[in-house]
């Protein structure tokens, strides 16, 4: 069967921060760009973003990139790719003023600058004291950047797909990359985006967990269709969880509710992170009290009828400070927790915030395969990517920054790229669309199959209690086995609409074809990984003299990579070498 | 409303750049939307197009909905609480 085929020269999947970024790139160098969303693009999940974006202008104190890129590689626990570390924070100035003359409204100092704040990990003179590094525009930071990047594109005559949802990879025999296939929902059509260079930008795959801080549209589905093109995934064990999530709903509850005094709370009532951080107590790291709250459950010391969850007190401040600094969390907790945090504590969890893996990239944006080789034709960008700048662990405000700096330069890259191309495009090759069009095929066709939503469900419990915030050797071979089976479900996913026209429950059926293959990627690798570095932290490998905080550099100083194929990993060196100044060396990450 | 106007407005609903709004959204086409008129849906549907940030603020009550149509839809998803994901 055949299906509509439309030319460009590049098409990006994705108008968050880092494909609009990417876009700007291309439209501005005259190259006929389209760009696919599945919503408007001032809809994409990077308008959540409240933080902030680091770069050291240096405009309230001192800075300078390499302190910079020292945070970020301890950050890291030492498995970020330290040529792409140098790179985004060397560049981080540069697109933050870029940003600016775009029309970003910054929040500014008295003389005018771009004002800077503290943010958590970011320190001036290699590690000494915090600095203000991170540039804010009020609390709406993502929000205001989207905006400011879609003018931009409007300016530069981006043609954009929106409601449209890329479905596969078009990679042809010898590897190349020719495009995307993909559904407009609001005709049921399948279309082909016949390019020269394809760009990924798809966002993170944060729903997989039951309890999410991500919004519904983080499906993964750049890192499922990667897979599914024989592409491997690369450090799909490393998430950052934020300690406080309402419980069930998984809203985030900002860390300035601790900054202004909150108390987290066990069912007995007790303080314990005086127990766990006796200086830092509630403020100690984000991983440092998420692993102390799931300890707390685990030993039977939760709240709640199901002992799962934790409290966050903020009962004994003042009615009015609540109301005046910590705007919205009554709300929050009234809406989403049932509760009124002026009279009763707020249930929290550790909730999954971030994915530090994904797609392998070089700090050139293009997609790498495991010898080094680049995939023709094929580039990938913010959360979906990975570069790798934030390794086994994210500083925060890094992400709005690894989206413009990789935006741009994977745009740069494929101006590049193309100029040394032919001309033409490269033929489709035969069949291109079969193996798309027998899966959505094969939904259509479905009889006695799994319901996609519990399937889903069944998944994402699996993944929150098998490979959450601490994990348990047992407990992760058990979640090996449980989500191949889950997968075998979910190769026989049912749908009842049958309709062409605007199926939603057909595009949910194809997000959760995109979010299995991540969570089978998560799993595996977790299970692997025998030490503990940043974000992945195992009950089996403690912190030790010889392996403190249970990192072992001999054995796992090294990026993994999943196969789809059969599971198959392998495993690829950290690149300890940056592009221009000396090695940040091995250390113990502590604060 | 048919259902490709439901559906895509399901789309919209539960597809949004913030967690809070898909969950409050979502919650109220599934419970509350099938008994409002014609009118008050035509009117849910228009909310449904603001931007995040300017529906988040209406619906959390930290800011004032000046609009009194808006105003008692505004009230009933300010009412409506979500526990779980959906
Ligand atoms: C609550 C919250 C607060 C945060 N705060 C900060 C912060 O202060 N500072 C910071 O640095 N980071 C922060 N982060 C992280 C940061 O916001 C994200 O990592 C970043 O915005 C991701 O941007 P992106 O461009 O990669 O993807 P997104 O903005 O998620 O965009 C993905 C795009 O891909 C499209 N898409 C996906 N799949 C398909 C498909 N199959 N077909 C077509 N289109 C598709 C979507 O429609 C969307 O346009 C925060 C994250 C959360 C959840």
């Amino acid at each position: 069967m055949s299906i509509p085929v439309r030319k460009y020269d590049a098409v990006i999947v994705g108008a968050g921060g880092a494909g609009l970024r990417a876009a700007i790139q291309l439209s501005e160098a005259g190259l006929k760009t389209a760009v696919l969303s599945k919503v408007f693009p001032t809809r994409s999940h990077t308008v959540a973003a409240q933080g902030g974006v680091s770069a050291s202008l240096g405009n309230s104190e001192e800075d300078h990139w390499h302190w910079h890129m020292y945070d970020t590689v301890k950050g890291s626990d030492w498995l970020g790719d330290q040529d792409a570390i140098e790179f985004m924070c060397r560049k981080a100035p540069e697109v933050v003023v870029e940003l600016e003359h775009f029309g970003m409204p910054f929040d500014r100092t008295d003389e005018g600058k771009i004002y800077q704040r503290p943010f958590g990990g970011h320190m001036s003179n290699f590690g000494e004291k915090p600095v203000r590094r991170a540039c804010a525009a009020a609390d709406r930071t993502g929000h205001a950047m989207l905006h400011a990047l879609y003018q931009r594109n409007v300016r530069a005559q981006t043609q954009f797909f929106v409601e449209w949802m890329a479905l596969d990879l078009i990679r042809d025999e010898e590897g190349q990359v020719l495009g995307v296939i993909a559904l407009e929902m609001e005709t049921g059509e399948v279309v082909a985006f016949h390019a020269k260079a394809t760009i990924f930008a798809t966002g993170g795959a944060g729903r997989i967990f039951y309890s999410s801080t991500n919004a519904f549209i983080n499906t993964g589905d750049g890192l499922g269709m990667a897979a599914r093109a024989g592409i491997p995934l690369e450090d799909m064990e490393f998430w950052q969880f934020h300690p406080t999530g309402v419980a069930g709903a998984g809203v985030l509850i900002t860390e300035g509710v601790r900054g202004e005094g909150g108390i987290l709370r066990n069912d007995k009532g007790e303080r314990f992170m005086e127990r766990y951080a006796p200086n830092a107590k509630d403020l100690a790291s984000r991983d440092v009290v998420s692993r102390a709250m799931v300890t707390e459950i685990n030993e039977g010391r939760g709240c709640g009828p199901n002992k799962d969850f934790v409290t966050l007190d903020i009962t004994h401040l003042p009615p009015e400070t609540i109301m005046k600094r910590l705007p919205g969390i009554r709300e929050i907790s009234i809406q989403f927790a049932g509760i009124d945090p002026i009279k009763a504590p707020i249930p929290v969890v550790p909730t999954c915030h971030y994915q530090m893996g994904g797609i392998p990239t070089n700090y050139k944006g293009q997609v790498v395969l495991e010898d080094g080789a680049t995939v023709a034709g094929f580039y990938a960008a913010g959360e979906c990517a990975c570069a790798s700048v934030h390794g086994a662990n994210r500083l925060g405000t890094n992400s709005l920054l690894d989206l413009l700096v990789f935006g741009k330069s994977s745009g740069d890259t494929v101006i590049e790229d193309l100029a040394s191309m032919p001309k033409a495009h490269k033929e489709l090759p035969a069949g291109f669309a079969d193996r798309t069009l027998a899966r959505l095929g094969r939904l259509e066709s479905q009889k006695d199959g799994a319901d996609v939503h519990e399937t889903r469900l069944a998944m994402q419990r699996t993944m929150q209690n098998h490979c959450g915030v601490f994990r348990f050797k047992d407990k992760l071979e058990e979640g090996v086995r449980k989500i191949l089976d889950i997968e075998k479900q979910a190769a026989q996913t049912q749908i009842k609409d049958k309709s062409k026209v605007w199926n939603t429950a057909r595009v949910e059926a194809l997000e959760f074809d995109n979010l299995i293959e991540v969570a089978k990627a998560t799993m595996i690798c977790a299970e692997a990984r025998k030490e503990s570095r940043g974000a992945h932290v195992r009950d089996d490998a403690p912190d030790t003299p010889e392996f403190p905080n249970g990192r072992d550099d001999k054995e796992w100083l090294k990026h993994s990579l999943w196969y789809r194929d059969g599971n198959k990993l392998s495993y690829k060196p950290v690149t300890l070498k940056p592009l221009s100044v000396e090695t940040i060396a091995l250390k113990t990450r502590s604060y | 409303m048919d259902h490709d106007d439901l559906n895509r407005l399901q789309w919209r609903c539960t597809r949004r750049a913030l967690l809070e709004l898909d969950l409050i959204l979502g919650k109220f086409l599934a419970e509350e939307f099938p008994a409002l008129d014609e009118d008050d849906k035509r009117v849910f549907a228009e909310l449904a197009d603001m931007e995040d940030h300017d529906l988040w603020p209406l619906v959390n009550g930290t800011e004032a909905c000046d609009d009194a149509r808006q105003g008692r839809i505004v009230a009933m998803l300010r009412k409506s609480g979500v526990r779980q994901p959906l």
